[in-house]
């Protein structure tokens, strides 16, 4: 499996489209607001228009960012996993990566201590503290 | 009233405050008028981003079992076309309007089937040898499984769109994100077979793993090693699947013979296996119980419980808490350790109901990918 397959997603021009119009009002309605305020002293048209403004900014962020969400994870994560040699004889021990024909209980290389053959003792991911809040939640 | 809902417009007399107001109460009009609409199309949308995702992992799926094929069984033509008629096959349940003898037509079912995916690959992957013949069965497995989720999910999508039904697209965007963890669950075990590491599913054959290391073994019928060892004055027949290859074998159908064999004289049985922890739980919790612990379609659970109330033994099962993205991807650290404190579980689990020159058995259930013995 690729880790960092390229997304694949295509986002629809009129989603776009409509992104960019919310976006225009949103800025126009909150220069009215500012409008309304230098030349009429409206309070009312003000709190309107901010109203509206900040709705339609947050609106439009929400909806960019729910596309860049979809996007990042058209991908597979890949998972550390570690294999741990066991020498039976002295307690040495050694961990490394997981290669392809690992197994729990095959013999691997002799130990650089007692030259005794080592033996896998475990093969295991760990999920790190940030990963495990999210997978545990 | 009137002056109250002219309240909520601005009495701005510029072009743009008027078109501003204008979009308001189009905005107003169209959510009453087509808010259902704008829902399901919404909903609509959630569905169809889930989708491609799901399609992204069933291609990777095939990919990778396609690259896994060709790296292992090293075949002389393409094994392209194979692997997409495999990722169509289809298990026919058997009828059950009358239930009686149902078990039985399963387990044809399940060894036709076993028996039918073995010569697939052999096919398929004519160099590999047995534990690679396993793992590639479990990887196609998985792919399997992916593409199935992928299309009932599309049919769902395509349904809803067609008939314009708010309630089809409703139950599927509900039940989405379940199935979501489902289709990831098997993304990440496709890995864990490929290169044939552990998964959590294998915490049961590990305590097995654990307690018969160094012992003499032998075989049983189906894909079942036992070892016969001595535990606290008892001796203990110890039961899992051959590994390292993933394979879960039949541990109902040895357990039966087991028992057979000893004429019923058996003090307890403990079967120990990975089981569903509910949210909340952390993984690798220790729990005990009463009851037959072997998952699956039900076949091996049932044969023990048939057996164990004609020579009224009683069973006991060991668990380790995971949940389904846990147990058919890599073995968590959690589980790992876990396993030491179900072995003290079973230790004690014997002292105490069992008495010194008994015979017990202690199936380790689950797949035993990774793990040897």
């Amino acid at each position: 499996m690729s880790e960092t397959a390229p997304p694949v997603r295509k986002i629809s021009s009129l989603f776009l489209a409509v992104i960019v119009v919310t976006l225009g009002l949103s800025i126009v309605a909150l220069y009215q607001a500012i409008e309304s305020y230098r030349n009429y002293q409206d309070f009312g048209a003000v709190l309107n228009f901010m109203m509206m403004g900040v709705f339609g900014l947050a609106l439009s962020t929400y909806m960019l960012f729910q596309t860049r969400r979809r996007m990042l994870k058209l991908t597979v994560e890949l998972q550390r996993v570690a294999t741990t040699i066991l020498c039976q004889k002295c307690g040495f021990k050694t961990i490394r990566d997981f290669q392809r024909g690992d197994y729990i209980f095959r013999e691997a290389e002799a130990c650089p201590k007692c030259n005794e053959k080592m033996l896998i003792a475990s093969i295991y991911r760990e999920v790190k503290e940030k990963e495990k809040t999210k997978e545990e939640d | 009233m009137l002056t109250e809902i002219s309240q909520i417009f601005p009495a701005e007399d510029n072009i743009l405050g008027w078109l501003l107001q204008i979009v308001w109460i189009v905005f107003l009009v169209v959510f009453m008028f087509y808010g259902q609409r704008i829902q399901m199309w919404l909903m609509l949308k959630e569905v169809e981003g889930s989708l491609l995702r799901l399609r992204f992992m069933r291609d990777e799926g095939r990919k990778a079992a396609i690259s896994i094929i060709k790296e292992m069984g090293k075949p002389e033509q393409d094994p392209t076309t194979r692997v997409d008629q495999f990722l169509e096959y289809v298990t026919l349940a058997p009828q059950d309007m009358d239930p009686s003898g149902i078990v039985w037509k399963l387990e044809h079912l399940l060894d036709v089937r076993d028996v039918r995916f073995k010569d697939e690959v052999k096919i398929m992957a004519p160099q590999a040898d047995e534990t690679q013949m396993n793992n590639l069965e479990n990887t196609l497995e998985a792919a399997l499984a992916l593409n199935i989720i992928y299309k009932v999910i599309r049919h769902f999508y395509l349904l809803g769109k067609k008939t314009l039904s708010l309630y089809i697209v409703m139950q599927l965007q509900m039940v989405l994100p379940l199935v979501m963890r489902e289709a990831e669950a098997f993304a990440s075990a496709l890995r864990a077979f490929t290169f044939g590491q552990p998964i959590g599913d294998g915490a049961g054959a590990l305590v097995a793993a654990k307690l018969m290391y160094g012992h003499e073994k032998r075989k049983i019928p189906k894909d079942i090693v036992m070892a016969k060892v001595p535990i606290e004055g008892r001796t203990a027949y110890i039961l899992k699947a051959e590994g390292p290859g993933g394979n879960v074998g039949k541990p109902g159908e040895a357990i039966k013979q087991i028992i057979e064999e000893n004429g019923g004289k058996i003090a307890t049985i403990i079967a120990v296996d990975a089981a569903q922890k509910l949210e909340g739980e952390k993984p690798g919790e220790v729990a005990e119980g009463v009851g037959v612990a072997i998952g699956g379609p039900g076949v091996e659970q049932f044969k023990v419980e048939e057996t164990v109330l004609k020579y009224k033994i009683p069973v006991n099962a060991v668990v380790i808490k995971e949940d389904i993205g846990e147990a058919v991807s890599p073995m968590r650290k959690e589980i790992f350790d876990a396993v030491d404190a179900a072995i003290e579980r079973i230790k004690r689990l014997i002292l105490e109901r069992t008495k010194e020159g008994d015979f017990v058995i202690i199936a380790g259930v689950g797949n035993t990918i990774g793990i040897g013995q």
